[in-house]
């Protein structure tokens, strides 16, 4: 009879000694996560401005949102840098982590070299892709007046204003799928490379066969990162181009600083993060089914 | 010649010699073990041989092809690593059919192949599922599938039981003998464990620090042991050595021993080195526990090891040496017990300083 009181008591203390170590978490979770993602739902279906809330308008921003030009302009050039950035980075980080993926000190140097982009903060890194990429001395002028073409204005040219924010966004981010791709080839196996070499595998072969398949969780991780970190997109062109030429470089992230905090339009603004949450939450979720699934190793 | 012949080759790390200018001949069918120590250059030469390695000199034959300078699939070997290495994310099928469908053999022969690797394996019921549902013995037998269906010249073992239990070892084993006589194939095999070697091998190839120390049937390196480290390394419980003077008599050698007693070898004094002082090499079996009383040898029991069909009893000389001798299954001799043994000289080596070993003519 002791005996059994004795293990109840002490499994309960293992259920509460285990709830006390997430405890912290669980309340910065709350306090920082949870509640402001309520009272931003709740405050998406309301007018209101900086002196509060004026009335309950239940989902008239989201519809608004729906017939807004210029909203709907931002939805898809936030998806449109998506699809500009996130292949690009996947594939030349890889490219990049296949080539450097080596003892040598040259692969030690280049892959700081590659990685000292990401420390650097957005503002420097538009400063200098500013200085590269306008047409009054800039480097690229500069480089297209020594082969004879007159130079190009990349950011106030509305078809090259975004890849030119993409490209200075790669350049910027490619440390982190480069390192997350070594990782993960480091963790592959050498025997297989060799066992592969024994079954008369060829370089390409071996690559489509057993270094791709084996880094396949990391393939849909940095994917995934990619995509939730780029849908953020904000500094570049707030800094780059002001979200022109003609709202083509404007991102949804824009559009919401700009309507809540320089047209003064909470709710309205409120509703707009809503929608960019749930896109960013569904690619979490494909994520997590993709990570989950038993086979996915 | 078929079968694989090296000659004369070397492999350097850096400044560290690996493999010194080995040369070795293994027949056609031949099933060889590489047996030896951690870090004496056995899996690096089975690895030289399989071109995973580089050799820094001399020349790999196989199959009566020179293949030194081929990469891994040209050589025709196949090989099962000791972490089995098979393709995680492939079905068993799929691993068994890759290096096939790389060689460009026709999908009905690899079927075939396949069908009849998986019969003689049992594992005809794992072609759809993955390495990462199977069991170690399980996975075992698909890298041994994934070895046989290339139809090879040369199987290549790179200690392929060391990750599998006591009892699924033996089992292994037995299959492994009994798959080479089925396949008539050339095997090597390397292992630090010597029971497998004693029990797999129609050769032994024991080697130490990159070099070969003796070549020959396992019953040749356990009575015949060419070298002090072959005779130490060989045999369980490991064998007697001991410091002796060793003075002549009617032409064999008698060991006289630190406390004086002395035991009349079998070996020849012909041939020995003319130093008196050698190393007495004899294994428990030929020192049998008999009577105090007797005369001869005496000590006392220190340690006694009853295993059953036999017993092992740890006997401390009057000056200190230690002796392993072997007793039937029920010995009556309990530790601390004042015992005297009986030891066959016949079956004793000597060994000189340099490790040179000297046998009587009987053994």
């Amino acid at each position: 009879m002791a005996g059994s009181a004795g293990s109840r008591s002490s499994g309960m203390w293992n259920r509460w000694s285990g709830a006390l170590f997430v405890a912290p978490y669980l309340a910065v979770f709350v306090l920082m996560l949870a509640i402001p993602l309520v009272i931003g739902i709740r405050l998406s279906m309301t007018r209101g401005d900086l002196f509060g809330i004026k009335e309950f308008v239940g989902l008239d921003n989201f519809s608004r949102l729906l017939r807004d030009p210029v909203f709907l302009q931002t939805a898809w050039n936030t998806l449109h840098f998506v699809l500009l950035t996130v292949p690009a980075m996947t594939v030349i980080g890889l490219a990049l982590a296949l080539t450097l993926n080596n003892q040598t000190r040259w692969a030690a140097a280049l892959r700081a070299v590659f990685f000292a982009s990401t420390v650097l903060s957005v503002t420097v890194v538009t400063l200098v892709w500013r200085l590269v990429l306008i047409p009054e001395g800039g480097l690229a002028a500069v480089l297209a007046k020594v082969i004879g073409r007159e130079p190009v204005a990349f950011l106030s040219e509305p078809a090259l204003a975004m890849p030119s924010i993409a490209v200075t966004t790669i350049w910027w981010g490619i440390g982190l799928p480069m390192v997350l791709f070594l990782a993960a080839l480091q963790q592959v196996p050498r025997d297989l490379y060799e066992a592969a070499a024994l079954d008369n595998a060829s370089r390409t072969r071996m690559l489509f066969s057993i270094t791709l398949p084996s880094i396949r969780r990391t393939i849909v991780l940095v994917i995934m990162v990619g995509v939730i970190l780029q849908f953020q997109l904000f500094g570049q062109p707030q800094l780059m181009t002001g979200g022109g030429p003609n709202n083509s470089t404007r991102p949804i992230v824009l559009f919401i600083y700009e309507t809540g905090w320089k047209q003064w339009q909470l709710g309205y603004a409120a509703a707009a993060s809503q929608v960019l949450f749930a896109m960013i939450a569904i690619v979490a979720m494909v994520q997590y089914w993709f990570s989950s699934r038993k086979d996915a190793t | 010649m078929n079968g694989v012949r090296l000659s004369g080759v070397s492999k350097r790390f850096g400044d560290m010699r690996v493999i010194e200018d080995l040369s070795l001949e293994i027949r056609s069918g031949e099933f060889v073990v590489f047996l030896g120590p951690s870090g004496c250059g056995k899996s690096t030469l089975l690895r030289m041989v399989a071109g995973l390695e580089a050799i820094d000199g001399g020349e790999i034959i196989v199959d009566g092809k020179r293949v030194d300078h081929l990469p891994p699939g040209a050589r025709n070997v196949a090989m099962v690593f000791q972490q089995y290495a098979l393709y995680p994310h492939m079905t068993v099928r799929e691993n068994l059919s890759f290096g096939l469908r790389n060689a460009r053999v026709p999908a009905d022969e690899i079927d075939l192949r396949i069908t009849a690797a998986a019969q003689s394996l049992e594992i005809t019921g794992l072609l759809q599922r993955r390495p990462g549902g199977l069991s170690g013995g399980q996975r075992q037998r698909v890298a041994i599938a994934r070895a046989i269906v290339k139809k090879p010249a040369l199987f290549l073992f790179d200690e392929p039981l060391s990750n599998l239990d006591a009892a699924l070892r033996a089992r292994t084993r037995i299959e492994l003998a009994q798959l080479h006589q089925q396949l008539g194939a050339t095997m090597i095999f390397v292992t630090h464990d010597q029971v497998e070697a004693m029990t797999l091998a129609e050769r032994i190839v024991v080697l130490n620090d990159g070099r070969i120390e003796q070549v020959g049937s396992p019953l040749e390196i356990y009575r015949r042991p060419a070298t002090q480290f072959v005779a130490a390394f060989v045999g369980t419980p490991r064998i007697n050595l001991v410091q002796v003077q060793v003075v002549a008599s009617s032409g064999k050698a008698i060991a006289r021993l630190p406390d004086g007693a002395t035991i009349c070898t079998g070996v020849s004094v012909a041939g020995l080195p003319a130093a008196s002082s050698m190393t007495l090499g004899i294994r428990a079996e030929a020192v049998r526990i008999g009577d105090p009383a007797a005369g001869g040898l005496r000590g006392t029991a220190r340690v006694v090891e009853r295993l059953g069909d036999r017993t092992l009893v740890h006997v401390a000389l009057a000056e200190g040496t230690l002796l392993t001798a072997e007793d039937h299954g029920d010995s009556p001799v309990q530790t601390g017990q004042q015992v005297g043994l009986r030891v066959d000289g016949n079956a004793a080596h000597l060994f000189a300083a340099d490790g040179t070993a000297y046998h009587g003519e009987t053994h």
